[in-house]
């Protein structure tokens, strides 16, 4: 299987956990992301395609099965008097055109902007689904994961930066976006909108190994392995 | 053929092949990183100041100069300290003092950088952001913790050439009547100088190089840094923080910069060499 970098590391801990369970059979997983990952089931150089978008306009002859959903948090530091930020608030931030937090309705403070280094799966997802065409800042601190970016908020009261809502701990505060807070009952009922989905993309309905790691997958014990990585589970529907 | 004649052969071998591993190694930079500098042109790579790989512009300006304000920040705090330290062990200190503290000084080279990083993160970038201002991660956090990391090749490459003068020069002047602090001042560091140079410019090398302790404290903005309390980006943690995940021209962007810090190291290392040199002629 190939595909997007985000969805790698989960394909790992689930491949690791069929293999353990089913012997002699083999599971390669390589990133790429999630286009090359689409060109890859369709030239037949892998039987299980990974991406964390949607499928666009030429590829939707293929097959793609929603095996969970990854929400993207806006956190700040706990002391942070601030709850909620719009979209257009977010992306001023980012953009570096609001440098203090009063631009914001915020305390008086400087706004210290934290975010994934160029290349990252969730930078992208960030960008798509809430910067647009809008840039994040060169001014930003770049930090390389997700674990990272929620030190230096964790430390620092002026911070703002985004990770995947599955890491949210009580050492940061996520903020509302347009009102809407972060959790998931949000996401289920598809009103925290700043989600991406992880598919499985195939060309053909999925047969043999493919049928069986895929069953495994949206079965309860894969689906809770999920939800222990931090993701959100899918209901196992085909869409 | 004999035993020894053999043995000559062998031995080549072995040399040729750790000189070989370093020419496939400049090769694969090479290859891999002038490609892009080609397509994008030397001027708007280097020059540049917009680096989105995602959109195709590869400026590595900020990085540069990131690159030159953290290792002169470095030099600020290393060089004083070093060579004070470097005639306090040579000239000041009883021989059993310097038995304890050489080693001392030599464990610094074997702490692994990711610890000074992590010092770095927890102890200074703390105090900077809470009695300074600005994020804490910054050039001048970067600077403190490489301007220790350097001490040990400053201190020991001074301490050497500085015991390498000869007895008479120390003799003479005190023999005409120089106190023991004018005989370190105006005597034996003159003399040693080339090989004061030499360790700075090795200690520099070091600084420039160190990759894992500045990713974790410079904060790696990607902007042209106006002061000491600003987050910047070397060129080494560029690579180190984006390798990650870049495909294609991104790969190669990185490649290239590794190229960029090729040029700059052989350029310092061969100033060393020189003056080092100099000192032995």
């Amino acid at each position: 299987m190939v595909g997007s970098t985000s969805v790698q590391p989960f394909a790992e801990i689930l491949a690791e956990e069929y293999m353990a369970h089913h012997s002699g059979k083999k599971i390669y997983v390589q990133g790429g992301g999630s286009s090359a990952g689409i060109q890859a089931v369709r030239t037949g150089a892998a039987h299980i395609g990974m991406s964390s978008r949607r499928l666009m306009g030429n590829e939707e002859n293929l097959i793609d099965v929603l095996i969970a959903y990854d929400a993207i948090a806006v956190i700040v530091h706990p002391k942070n008097p601030l709850t909620n930020l719009s979209r257009e608030q977010i992306r001023q931030i980012f953009s570096g055109k609001v440098t203090n937090w009063q631009g914001v309705g915020g305390w008086n403070k400087a706004i210290t902007l934290v975010t994934r280094e160029e290349g990252s799966g969730t930078r992208e997802a960030f960008q798509n689904l809430l910067m647009g065409k809008t840039e994040i800042s060169l001014g930003a601190l770049v930090q390389d994961s997700n674990g990272a970016i929620r030190q230096v908020v964790k430390d620092d009261p002026k911070a703002i930066g985004y990770i995947s809502l599955g890491l949210v701990n009580d050492q940061v505060k996520s903020l509302a976006i347009d009102g809407i807070e972060a959790n998931i009952e949000n996401i289920n009922h598809g009103r925290y909108k700043i989600v991406r989905p992880f598919l499985f993309v195939f060309t053909k309905e999925p047969g043999g190994l493919a049928k069986s790691f895929l069953d495994f997958v949206l079965s309860p014990d894969g689906q809770k392995l999920l939800v222990q990585e931090g993701l959100v589970a899918a209901k196992g529907m085909r869409r | 053929m004999t035993k020894e004649k053999f043995l000559e052969k062998f031995l080549l071998f072995i040399a040729l092949s750790s000189i070989s591993i370093l020419a496939l190694i400049a090769f694969f930079i090479f290859e891999q990183g002038l490609p892009l500098i080609w397509k994008k042109g030397l001027a708007s790579f280097l020059l540049g100041e917009r680096w989105y790989p995602s959109q195709g512009s590869f400026g590595i300006l900020p990085m540069v100069v990131g690159s030159f304000w953290v290792t002169f920040g470095s030099l600020i705090v290393g060089v004083p300290l070093g060579v004070a330290c470097a005639v306090f062990l040579c000239e000041l200190t009883p021989p059993l003092v310097s038995m304890v503290f050489r080693p001392a000084i030599q464990l610094l080279a074997a702490i692994p950088s990711v610890i000074y990083g992590f010092w770095g993160l927890i102890v200074l970038v703390p105090l900077i952001r809470d009695h300074l201002g600005g994020p804490g991660l910054s050039i001048l956090a970067g600077s403190l913790v490489l301007g220790i990391m350097i001490l040990p090749t400053i201190i020991s490459i001074s301490e050497d050439s500085l015991r390498a003068l000869p007895r008479s020069f120390k003799e003479g002047a005190l023999s005409l009547g120089a106190t023991h602090w004018q005989t370190i001042w105006k005597v034996l560091l003159p003399a040693a100088r080339s090989g004061i140079v030499a360790s700075v410019i090795l200690g520099m090398g070091r600084a420039i190089g160190e990759t894992m302790a500045m990713i974790m404290i410079l904060g790696n903005a990607v902007q042209m840094p106006h002061s000491i309390l600003h987050s910047a980006r070397t060129l080494t943690t560029n690579i180190g923080i984006e390798m990650g995940y870049a495909t294609g021209d991104h790969q190669q962007a990185l490649f290239a910069t590794g190229v960029v810090l090729f040029f700059i190291i052989m350029g310092l290392n061969s100033l060393a060499l020189i003056i080092s040199g100099r000192r032995r002629s």
